[in-house]
């Protein structure tokens, strides 16, 4: 007896949702049998982890969703160029740039007295555009010389964090120390806790409305990808260049123009980070969610709704994860779970036969 | 329009929660009248540095103060910190540490909501009337014993030159790196000690490249402000001598090529807040700790030590004389940055006998309730070899 493994032409919609859905709970399983082996409980830990994450009242949730937003929209700006097969795999670069640009704006640009009202968009478009300019780079590398936006992307990630250093250390330093100013109380984005003088309940609750923005680019992006010709164009580039090229389709203009908007999604992410949470430029504040965000991209199938799901549920399980210490357990918790289900994804697209 | 967004934002929160059944944190620890103390580190505990010290100095908390510790480790100084501090406070700890100084403003934040619980802040400027403090300790001291010793030692070897691998040129960097300048100058009057800034705290790779370049410079001793063990291990291989930083194993790997190392011992400033806090007697403040109070250490020369076999036997006395002295409190950060003080470019920073002042120290200005600084940190003293990148 001897196994094969094909593909299977129509995944049926069984297999669709139930291989994730095995992976997650075989992740779960085996990371419960890590747990033992450290001599922790698991249910506690996943108790825990649940709790804190996903079922501890409106301040899970709120911090789960605080922490989805970048993620949902790193994940448009990654899902949106693998759609048309570029791989932006820096989107934490454009993430970098969109938050430094967003604080140039509110320290550098503006006088200090301009209204939130005005203040708030011109920081989310400097956002938008910084990390659209990250992203036209490679873009236009690869459109001009056909480098490799894989190697391109990721440089500019390094490139990124050093431009930063220097204007967070130097430049735009506050008095020396490895920050910028604060910026001014109106130019923050409004959030939940805002309303603690009206509804005390609120107070601690930090979701902020960059939320919104997400959830509303999420809509935005389903539209372009099946309303429109250039989502339509994209999809054929994806399939085949040569074919989209043949059909009279602007190729190269098409490759510039995604990792623009990739690289708008990641920078505006990056607005919001410091507009939303931080409120100042400083070091070390991103736990590299551009990065996460590639995975949340794969497990969402590049599908806007899905990438709000996930972001969600991985944004618990990062959240939650924080209940279990030292934080390598946590962390090695993630990765069995995450491994788990990308394996099983495989098992969506194909199957595994018994050959006579 | 945006209360109309808030609100939306907060039912859904509320509708969320409700799916995802309400219980209001039952779990959180409910032992009543249990003291609990609790720890947020940016880095992991393995990181045999700053984040490995502290946790040393929470280890110590646990065993000496009676009182029950947690810690979350590596935490990103963004969304992650205050999400992470908010939660230990929801939690009934009564005293949360924070240390790393990008925790500041998350800090003060949750100190507001949380009146009941005490902040203390490692390390950082601000503070509040009630909850909220910062604290620190005079690291200089030590730096300029560690430079005293470096001075010898080249002198010994007959080398004029010293490295310093540094990370950024921020306030607290600079004063370190000043005070062992200074103190390499007590023991080798004509030294020089050249500097690589590699804009990071840590980076083992970029770490050990400077100790080389330093080393091809002509290093005989190479002094480290990062974090990670690298550049007294390149010292130790090329057959040169290493300083370590932040904790006591810093020697650890090259212990025969490592002359001392300085660092945190932060248990018993822990312990004195915490008893203070538990008195009733704690006040919140800027609490800067001298080597009297045992928060910072000289590697070779605490109790039940001895020091490195290739610190020169003729200096040893002059350390540990003025090693005591600084333990009872007679020699403080004061009598390091004693002038007269000249700037590595001829000017004058200090006349005979003039002090600096704690804000000098720190480069703080323009922070209510203290005076500006007036000759703020922000030049490197005479012998030493570079620039201070412009600002």
């Amino acid at each position: 007896m001897r196994l094969r493994v094909e593909p299977r032409l129509v995944p049926s919609r069984l297999v669709r949702f139930g291989a994730p859905v095995t992976g997650l709970l075989a992740g779960l399983l085996l990371s419960a049998g890590m747990l033992e082996l450290f001599g922790i409980s698991s249910p506690r830990a996943l108790a825990a982890i649940v709790q804190s994450g996903f079922a501890g009242g409106l301040y899970a949730i709120s911090d789960t969703l605080t922490v989805a937003t970048p993620l949902i929209l790193c994940g448009l700006a990654c899902a949106l160029a693998f759609k048309a097969r570029l791989w932006n795999v820096g989107a934490e670069g454009q993430l970098f740039l969109g938050a430094w640009a967003a604080t140039g704006v509110a320290i550098a640009l503006l006088p200090e007295g301009t209204p939130g009202w005005l203040a708030i968009p011109a920081m989310a478009a400097a956002g938008f555009a910084a990390g659209a300019a990250w992203g036209a780079v490679p873009g236009a590398l690869k459109a001009r010389f056909g480098t490799s936006e894989i190697l391109t992307s990721l440089m500019l990630v390094y490139v990124a964090a050093h431009w930063n250093n220097y204007f967070i250390y130097s430049a735009w330093s506050d008095r020396g120390f490895q920050m910028t100013r604060l910026f001014p109380r109106a130019f923050w984005l409004p959030r939940v806790a805002d309303l603690a003088s009206i509804w005390p309940g609120a107070a601690g609750l930090t979701l902020h409305v960059g939320f919104f923005l997400a959830l509303l680019l999420a809509a935005a992006f389903w539209f372009v990808m099946f309303r429109t010709r250039f989502g339509f164009e994209l999809k054929v580039s994806g399939i085949s260049e040569k074919t989209a090229h043949y059909a009279g389709m602007p190729v190269k203009r098409n490759i510039v123009l995604v990792l623009v908007l990739s690289g708008g999604l990641a920078g505006l992410a990056g607005a919001c980070e410091v507009a939303g949470v931080v409120h100042r430029l400083q070091e070390n504040f991103l736990p590299g969610y551009g990065f996460t965000a590639i995975l949340v991209a794969w497990l969402a199938r590049l599908n806007p709704a899905a990438i709000v799901l996930v972001s969600f549920l991985l944004s618990g399980l990062l959240v939650g994860a924080r209940e279990v210490q030292p934080s390598g357990i946590a962390m090695m918790l993630q990765g069995i779970v995450l491994t788990c289900v990308v394996a099983a994804d495989f098992f969506s697209s194909n199957r595994i036969r018994r050959v006579p | 329009m945006v209360r109309i967004l808030l609100f939306g934002l907060a039912a859904l929160l509320a509708a969320s929660s409700l799916v995802g059944c309400s219980k209001q944190d039952s779990t959180s620890q409910a032992d009543g009248d249990d003291f609990q103390v609790a720890f947020v580190y940016v880095g992991p505990v393995g990181d045999g540095g700053w984040t490995y010290a502290h946790n040393e100095g929470r280890l110590y908390l646990e065993k000496n103060a009676g009182v029950k510790t947690t810690m979350v480790e590596n935490i990103a100084e963004g969304a992650e910190a205050e999400q992470a501090i908010r939660n230990l406070a929801r939690k009934e700890n009564d005293v949360i540490f924070t240390t790393s100084f990008g925790f500041m403003d998350p800090t003060e934040a949750v100190a507001q909501e949380f009146p009941n619980v005490k902040f203390i802040h490692v390390t950082g400027f601000k503070k509040n009337s009630t909850n909220f403090a910062n604290l620190m300790g005079a690291m200089e001291s030590m730096r300029y014993l560690a430079g005293m010793i470096a001075g010898a030692r080249a002198t010994e070897d007959d080398s004029r030159i010293i490295g310093a691998v540094e990370p950024f040129p921020i306030a607290e960097v600079i004063r370190l790196l000043n005070a062992f300048a200074l103190g390499v100058r007590v023991t080798c009057p004509d030294c020089q000690i050249h500097i690589r800034w590699i804009n990071s705290w840590f980076d083992p790779v970029r770490e050990k490249e400077a100790a080389q370049s330093l080393l091809e410079a002509g290093a005989d001793v190479i002094v480290t402000g990062c974090d990670s063990p690298g550049p007294v291990v390149a010292a130790a291989q090329a057959g040169k001598w290493g300083i370590g930083y932040d904790s006591m194993n810093a020697c650890a790997s090259v212990p025969e090529r490592c002359l001392t190392a300085t660092y945190w011992n932060w248990g018993p400033v822990y312990a004195d807040m915490v008893r203070q806090i538990r008195e009733g007697t704690w006040k919140p403040a800027d609490y800067y700790f001298e080597a009297d109070s045992g928060i910072v250490a000289l590697l070779g020369f605490e109790e039940g030590q001895t020091p490195a076999a290739g610190v020169p036997a003729s200096v040893v006395p002059k350390i540990k004389d003025l090693h005591a002295r600084m333990k009872k409190g007679e020699f403080t950060r004061f009598d390091v940055f004693r002038g007269p003080l000249r700037d590595n470019r001829g000017k004058e920073i200090l006349s005979a006998d003039a002090k600096l002042t704690q804000e000098d120290l720190e480069g703080l200005s323009k922070l209510p309730d203290r005076p500006d600084c007036t000759v703020c940190m922000g030049w490197l003293v005479e012998g030493i070899v570079g620039t201070i990148p412009a600002r």
